[in-house]
């Protein structure tokens, strides 16, 4: 994909938008300009920034807190067959369960602040991480971890040197299927218990205040949040995966 | 292509050398019984020798426990009666002197052909001179370019496994073993996937460097032409159970001038004759 070609589709996306908010001229649909203009001044004057880096801070951290216990776990079920075989009935009866119907009790449980947001969006990204990684690992050829151990390497280089990088397109794969709901469920997770974080802000100017430019703003923050954390995805897989795809 | 100079870090092979001459018998198999965990008996009571510096074939049909042997000689699997000998020791664990090639060469999809060829020397590194997984005379500074060069494969050394041929491919898993110095190179239908011209160099290669670093050679190969090509003497293997080793001395094998510039000094009857003595000894002993 070439970028000036992402450009025009973001400027045909806008131009939609201009004329759809022209033809119906009611307040509920301001144009990209007035959002745009809104943008900018709720995240130079307003609280538009603190909230969005309050949401940026739930999802970075769940995505690290995931990537930290679910790729261990999922490596050591990968190789372990006896493992995998003792715990896959739990996964394969937890891993479908979508995990944003879970928030009343994630909420109840832990309460307001950052945490029980946190917890939630952590519960869909281990589940995800967890099984791509398993099952990365588990289809290791036996070939190549011969071949590798016939170099000397027992258990511990094995893992640093085979399952390890082998891993690596796994977790980002996973997250770059996940990052999306990753977003939705924050989103969810934020309009309950809270005064900080997009979700908050879009309800809050929504609904409560009628700002309807601030809630585009907020929206236009979120969607931008989301993409980041996208492209950023896909940019450390470039970075740490170059061989993917080659053959 | 040209390949004459040996690379400065070969030169540490002096260090065994004193090994390499004390005693005759390489490795040797005794009374080995292997049963599949199914039931299947592969060896039953088999014994058998190997000296230092011989090159060997195995040859047999599939399903005849070629390749078991292997990973019996790598120290991957175990016998289930018996005893493989290595130094005079019980073979235990993969040893760091042997070195293993097998047909799917076992590179890491993701790392260039220069990491491969380095890992086993990070391997050691990572673990020490702890003289279980690396030699206790294991130096960690060790360079693979030099054989990357030896091998031709210099210009490729950023490329993947998936950006080269299959022949190129193997060249990177021999540059990874003998960086290790092995004295005993174990190697499974190594060229049976590659097109003939590609296989016949790598053969030649193998031979060059059987005699320059004076290896013992053992390839499992299913391929009676190429068992004559590489065997000195050749391990004939039928349907299991295997009890007693059917050897054949072949004066054809391990021969570099097959390859020379001038095949008249090769005797090519002789090498006909041994082909068709062997096919018709592998009929009647299937």
């Amino acid at each position: 994909m070439k970028r000036r070609d992402l450009l025009w589709a973001v400027l045909g996306l806008l131009a939609f938008w201009q004329l759809f908010s022209l033809v119906l001229g009611r307040p509920i649909l301001p144009t990209p300009l007035a959002v745009g203009r809104a943008f900018w001044i709720e995240l130079t004057r307003g609280d538009l920034l603190e909230h969005l880096l309050a949401s940026l801070w739930r999802v970075v951290a769940s995505t690290v807190l995931a990537v930290a216990l679910a790729a261990p776990a999922g490596l050591i079920l990968g190789q372990s067959k006896r493992l995998n075989q003792l715990f896959s009935p739990l996964i394969y009866l937890l891993y479908p369960i979508p995990k944003v119907v879970l928030a009343p009790i994630v909420l109840l449980f832990f309460g307001i602040g950052d945490f029980p947001k946190i917890v939630i969006i952590f519960l869909i990204l281990f589940f995800q991480i967890l099984v791509l990684v398993r099952d990365q690992a588990a289809a290791i050829r036996p070939e190549l971890i011969q071949s590798v151990q016939s170099l000397g390497a027992g258990r511990r280089a094995l893992f640093r040197f085979v399952y390890l990088p082998a891993s690596l397109p796994a977790i980002l794969t996973a997250l770059r299927q996940s990052v999306g709901t990753a977003v939705a469920v924050l989103y969810v997770a934020e309009l309950f218990a809270t005064q900080r974080g997009l979700g908050y802000y879009i309800y809050l100017n929504g609904s409560t205040l009628l700002n309807y430019p601030a809630m585009y703003a907020g929206i236009v923050a979120l969607s931008l949040m989301g993409l980041g954390l996208y492209f950023s995805v896909d940019w450390l897989e470039k970075k740490l995966c170059p061989w993917q795809g080659l053959s | 292509m040209a390949i004459r100079s040996t690379p400065a870090s070969c030169q540490n092979k002096d260090m065994i050398g004193d090994i390499q001459h004390r005693g005759e018998i390489c490795f040797a198999l005794d009374s080995l019984t292997y049963t599949y965990p199914e039931g299947q008996t592969i060896f039953q009571d088999f014994t058998w020798q190997v000296g230092r510096g011989e090159s060997w074939a195995v040859l047999g049909a599939s399903g005849c426990g070629k390749t078991t042997l292997l990973y019996l000689l790598a120290g991957l699997r175990f016998p289930t009666f018996g005893q493989v000998i290595m130094d005079g020791q019980p073979l235990t664990r993969p040893r760091p002197h042997t070195g293993l090639i097998l047909q799917d060469y076992g590179l890491l999809p993701w790392a260039s052909v220069r990491e491969n060829a380095a890992l086993g020397l990070r391997i050691r590194a990572f673990y020490g001179p702890d003289g279980r997984h690396a030699p206790q005379e294991f130096q960690p500074a060790q360079d693979v370019d030099p054989w990357l060069a030896r091998l031709g494969l210099s210009p490729l050394k950023d490329q993947f496994p998936g950006q080269i041929s299959g022949g190129q491919r193997q060249r990177t898993a021999i540059a990874r073993t003998l960086a290790l110095s092995p004295d005993l190179l174990l190697m499974d239908e190594p060229f049976s996937s590659l097109d003939a011209p590609t296989r016949e160099s790598l053969q030649r290669l193998t031979l060059e460097l059987w005699a320059e670093q004076k290896l013992t050679l053992v390839t499992i190969t299913h391929a009676i032409e190429e068992a004559v090509l590489l065997g000195q003497k050749i391990l004939l293997l039928g349907a299991p159970p295997n009890r007693s080793p059917l050897i054949i001395e072949n004066p054809y094998g391990a021969d570099p001038s097959f390859f020379g510039a001038s095949p008249s000094h090769y005797d090519a009857m002789g090498y006909l004759e041994m082909v068709r003595e062997l096919r018709s000894r592998m009929e009647a002993n299937d």
